[in-house]
């Protein structure tokens, strides 16, 4: 035994810890207890569990994919570009990250509603409308998740020396050269973290999805919103869905370990 | 003239870079001057890295900045190559494609970018590390995938930023040789920034030296080695430097203090002599035509295998004197001395 040289661990600081530690831990270990292990094959092959998890998964990556082709760029602009309002703009960016969810999913029917500002626009000149459809799941975790991006390579992106780019330059690389050969490849880790951590964001949207697309089995209804529909229906599908939410986050929680939850 | 060069640029802090350059197809100049003397700046203007806020540059007889014209080439579209002081070879790249960037960028497919980069990388002797990561190389290494890298784009203009900083003594002087062989073959201008005078000596054909943003003296090594101009540049040829008002062969250097010197000169003029044409004694000498003076002692430090000793009195004075001679003196800072420097060892030179 090592004998401990500053003595011993304060009672006021140990209790709340450990209750803590247990208010995080137990709500999940009570989910693994209540699953109802033996029915779990049946239970997992029903159709509507298939259809949500397809739909959340199809969506989650859609949403992701969209904010990367959105996202990157807009954190180059952040990080590189010095123009007035900057600091604005990077606010407004980050506004979705507190906004709750229902809200953004208000604001959304409001601007792409079918008789919304841009929606009706849509409607009118393509015939697309983007409420209660598949798309307008995308959209609303996509609304949601992006900051997680932004933040993610925007902070990637201040990590990385600026000389390169200059380096390039006077290789003969224009900008975009140089962004697509040098810096891209240099915050590569930072884009696939927040790329991550946007996926994890969008898998979970349940506010602004319920608010903007609805909740449409095979079409809208993604697996928060088939947990919460089930809870009221059958708790042991709820359970079901939960558990299979759960594995998918520590999955995601594994693949960034390194990243996110190793300590100095 | 590969470059034409008026270069001013203003920095917010109040520092100001006012020099000009001038360099021939073939010729390696070196800009040499202590730290914070704008150096880098000057390399950066050329590559495009920095504007200029007035004056004009133009390489390979296209003009690339010229703020009064509101002319503008941005650093893709000039004909230079750098080698960065830190080299900032692409990390995620191997040494090969860290060389093909330049052609690739500049629009020669990727197979023939390869070739031409493969092809360098055999001329600075790197060929076997073409597959490494720039973090698997050492540190001389490093330094000539990045030249090769400046070099393979053909660039009409090199630019150097303190090429061997980075290296440990030994490499550094590898290095040098093989930096040296290669700037002899580069057909197009060479602009070495430095604060190593012996990098400048070694490596160019002509030096301008920059102090505080302007140039203070410019030539070939023999001259500027014969002949500094300012305290900065006798420090770095080592020799002591005083500026006075000569009249035949006596020289007034400060007040009611004169020098006699070998050659005869008139006017404002340099008298210089080297640390060891300096004797020191513990009485007054007598004897052959000389200069005689009683100083102190300020300092004593090794070097090479003297001892060189800095002098306080009338004139700012250092003596290399061995060790043999040390014996006979009392050497101790504050101790007093009596300086000798014979009139035939000094230089005296007009300064106008």
């Amino acid at each position: 035994m090592t004998r401990r040289a500053r003595g011993r661990v304060p009672v006021v600081l140990l209790l709340p810890a450990v209750l803590g530690l247990a208010f995080l831990v137990l709500p999940l270990v009570g989910l693994l207890v209540r699953t109802p292990w033996s029915t779990l094959p049946q239970r997992l092959a029903a159709p509507g569990v298939l259809a949500a998890l397809r739909l959340s998964l199809l969506c989650a990556s859609l949403a992701t994919l969209l904010c990367i082709v959105l996202g990157v760029p807009l954190a180059w602009l952040l990080a590189r570009i010095d123009f007035p309002g900057r600091r604005l703009v990077r606010a407004l960016v980050t506004v979705p990250l507190v906004l709750p969810p229902v809200v953004g999913g208000v604001a959304l029917l409001l601007v792409l509603g079918r008789r919304g500002l841009i929606g009706s626009w849509l409607d009118s000149t393509f015939g697309v409308t983007l409420p209660f459809t598949t798309a307008g799941v995308v959209v609303a975790e996509a609304f949601v998740a992006m900051p997680f991006l932004v933040i993610a390579v925007e902070g990637a992106l201040r990590g990385v020396d600026t000389r390169y780019e200059e380096a390039a330059a006077t290789l003969g690389a224009s900008r975009w050269t140089a962004f697509r050969r040098v810096t891209l490849p240099l915050v590569a880790p930072g884009v696939a973290a927040g790329a991550v951590l946007c996926w994890a964001r969008a898998l979970g949207e349940f506010g602004a999805t319920i608010t903007f697309a609805g909740n449409y089995p095979g079409r809208t209804q993604t697996m928060p919103l088939a947990v919460y529909l089930a809870l009221e229906q059958d708790l042991d599908a709820a359970i079901v869905l939960s558990l299979i939410l759960l594995v998918v986050s520590v999955a995601i929680l594994a693949s960034l370990r390194d990243r996110w939850i190793s300590a100095p | 003239m590969t470059v034409e060069a008026e270069l001013l640029v203003r920095h917010p802090d109040g520092f100001t870079l006012d020099i000009a350059l001038a360099i021939a197809p073939g010729e390696v100049v070196a800009l040499l001057g202590p730290n914070g003397a704008g150096k880098t700046t000057a390399l950066r203007t050329l590559a495009g890295l920095v504007p200029l806020s007035a004056g004009r540059i133009s390489i390979a007889g296209r003009p690339v900045d010229d703020p009064d014209r509101r002319l503008w080439t941005p650093p893709e579209r000039r004909p230079v190559g750098v080698v960065f002081q830190d080299y900032l070879l692409f990390p995620h790249l191997s040494a090969l494609d860290n060389v093909a960037f330049g052609p690739r960028s500049h629009g020669a497919g990727r197979a023939r970018s390869r070739e031409r980069a493969l092809d360098w990388l055999r001329r600075v002797g790197l060929a076997d590390q073409a597959r490494h990561k720039p973090r698997q190389l050492s540190g001389g290494q490093a330094q000539r995938v990045a030249l090769a890298r400046a070099l393979a784009v053909d660039p009409a203009l090199l630019l150097l930023d303190e090429p061997l900083a980075a290296l440990d003594a030994r490499t550094r002087l590898d290095t040098r040789a093989q930096l040296h062989r290669h700037l002899a073959d580069h057909p197009g201008a060479t602009l070495l920034v430095t604060h190593d005078p012996l990098d400048a000596l070694v490596l160019a054909d002509r030096l301008v030296i920059v102090e505080d943003g302007r140039v203070v003296q410019e030539g070939d090594a023999a001259t500027i080695t014969a002949q500094p101009r300012t305290d900065y540049v006798a420090r770095l040829v080592g020799l002591n430097l005083y500026r006075g008002r000569a009249d035949g062969r006596t020289v007034r250097v400060a007040d009611g203090f004169t020098l006699s010197v070998a050659d005869q000169v008139d006017g404002d003029v340099f008298v210089a002599f080297p640390p060891s044409a300096v004797a020191l004694h513990p009485y007054e000498p007598h004897g052959s035509p000389r200069n005689t003076w009683p100083a102190t002692i300020a300092a004593i430090q090794r070097h090479g295998d003297n001892i060189r000793v800095q002098l306080g009195g009338p004139i700012v004075a250092a003596a290399d004197i061995t060790a043999a001679a040390a014996s006979q003196l009392h050497l101790a800072p504050g101790a007093p001395v009596w300086v000798a420097v014979k009139a035939a060892e000094t230089r005296a030179y007009p300064a106008g």
